[in-house]
């Protein structure tokens, strides 16, 4: 046998690139010509924790503004802002939650958390990317609805100001304070028209039905606008009923799914898709086996029991087929046409929106939808960019720069 | 097939690795309990860099002989972890520990001399 010159890496955990991370989804960017066409994340995160420095000041209340930040000195400890118990990364499994802290990132006046995301965006293959936070996904949960509506504030104006207003590839729906309407109302008064603002954003672990009254103006406010509403899913090891489950990927799997599945059922029963009519409503990181279940389990007893819900005009599927969904984390049954008829049940065509979830501990790249056998190019196309587009009036150029 | 250079033996101490590209192959060639072992580095679930994640030994569950749980421990099967998800493949087999019929391609190592080699 021939012995033949080759490359030979050592692994060295002391240092780290997002680039070097994710070398090998940028072969599978260049394999599939991601480079010919648009590709829009709609689920993506940053870890605004690490920018908590810049973000408390812009809290406006200066008493919260000071115990904020004289609690942010004492890690570990009982804190001002909620957080939650979780074991996202796999004991360290997961090596990139570690690692980051070891990303060198061009000094070329860009703020580290823009230079770190646009580079995982380009290995992907991503053009736009609609960026969330990750601890504040809790921030529902916070007893002080206070704390909930100044943090939202600050962070919303930090995001606003530090990253949208810098980076046109980065968009986000707006984290809106639901446990309080009136701030709810009046964060999409002031930040609705900021450059990047694409839509809103309702973290689903919270205890507020969405049909109350109090929030019928933000929601006619929202349509008037054409600005969307997501429900971003997470889980709460506090709610009674996942309180029984004693590990990670139990209250993960179901948590999810739960509170979108509540918040929906509420959506859809009182109505709200026939009062908002032109309101457009996307459901975050779920998964999509949920929206299956739910659409059969509402339509079965809707016939039986149309008293119950006399606002709607049609099964509660026909609604939930008019709404948006966001694909990750995508189940992938070994019987493909399982997911197939997943598919044709939420009519992924034109309602499905590729999200990664990056650099969440169970991202998705873009093959997810990419490689699906029984969906013709144009469909993967509008499913990873073209549908987003269209929902946020984005661009459809090609921005992005695959290594 | 080919013959592809990994390392001189005495830098691949028992427990190190490495990354070699070989062709049109990606390769984590690993020296583990006194023996080389090599698989593909793409993970099967959605091609990440299987071989070069952290090694760790594989979580059990202890359960009495009366059927009770009694807490977790970990046994001497070595697995090693892509980071992007964390499948976990056992070093041994390259088998992916969740579902067994799932396995890493597997690739020959030669020493020749004080050289290590992976065929490819």
């Amino acid at each position: 046998m021939d012995t033949t010159p080759n490359e030979v890496r050592k692994l060295n955990f002391d240092d780290y690139s997002t680039a070097k991370h994710l070398e090998h989804a940028a072969q599978q960017a260049r394999a599939r010509n991601y480079q010919d066409f648009l590709i829009v994340d709609v689920d993506a995160h940053h870890y605004e924790n690490e920018s908590y420095k810049e973000v408390f000041q812009y809290i406006e209340s200066p008493v919260i503004r000071h115990d904020v930040m004289d609690s942010a000195q004492r890690p570990g400890r009982s804190a001002m802002i909620n957080t939650s118990v979780g074991n996202q990364n796999l004991g360290g499994r997961i090596t990139r939650s570690n690692l980051r802290r070891l990303q060198k990132v061009p000094q070329d006046g860009r703020h580290r958390d823009v230079a770190m995301t646009v580079e995982w965006m380009d290995s992907l293959g991503v053009d736009y990317a609609c960026l969330f936070p990750t601890p504040m996904l809790f921030l529902g949960l916070h007893p002080q609805v206070e704390i909930e509506v100044a943090l939202c504030r600050a962070y919303n104006r930090w995001l606003c100001e530090r990253i949208l207003a810098v980076e046109p590839r980065l968009i986000s729906m707006l984290y809106l304070p639901f446990n309080d309407p009136e701030a709810a109302y009046q964060t999409v008064k002031d930040f609705g028209d900021k450059k990047g603002v694409v839509g809103f954003m309702v973290t689903s672990p919270r205890y507020k039905p969405v049909h109350d009254n109090a929030y019928m103006k933000t929601y006619a406010l929202l349509e008037e606008l054409g600005k969307p509403i997501s429900f971003h899913a997470a889980y709460s090891w506090e709610d009674r009923a996942l309180q029984m489950t004693n590990r990670f990927i139990s209250v993960h799997s179901l948590g999810f799914m739960w509170f979108n599945m509540i918040h929906m059922t509420n959506w859809v029963i009182n109505g709200l898709p026939e009062r908002f009519p032109k309101l457009k409503v996307l459901w975050i990181e779920s998964g999509l086996t949920w929206a299956y279940a739910l659409m059969q389990r509402l339509d079965h007893s809707y016939l039986m029991r149309t008293s119950d819900c006399p606002s709607l005009k049609r099964k509660p599927s026909e609604y939930m087929r008019e709404m948006f969904y966001s694909s990750q984390p995508m189940e992938k049954p070994d019987d493909k046409s399982i997911l197939e008829a997943t598919f044709k049940m939420i009519k992924a065509d034109t309602q499905l929106l590729w999200s990664s979830d990056y650099p969440h501990w169970d991202f998705d790249t873009p093959g997810v939808i990419y490689d699906l056998p029984f969906l013709n190019e144009t469909a993967k196309r509008n499913i990873l960019g073209a549908n987003a587009a269209r929902v946020f009036g984005l661009d459809t150029k090609v921005v992005k720069k695959i290594p | 097939m080919a013959e592809w250079f990994v390392a001189k033996a005495a830098d691949l101490p028992d427990g190190d690795r490495r990354i070699v590209n070989a062709g049109n192959n990606e390769i984590g060639v690993f020296h583990h309990g006194g023996t080389y072992y090599a698989y593909s580095n793409y993970c099967v679930h959605s091609g990440g860099p299987a071989c070069e994640g952290i090694l760790i030994n594989q979580v059990v569950d202890l359960i009495a002989p009366d059927r009770t749980y009694q807490g977790q421990t970990f046994s001497d099967e070595v697995h090693f972890v892509c980071p992007w998800h964390g499948y976990e493949y056992e070093i041994t087999t390259g088998q992916c520990v969740g579902d067994r019929k799932l396995k890493l391609k597997k690739f020959e190592v030669v020493r020749r001399g004080d050289d290590i080699y992976v065929v490819a």
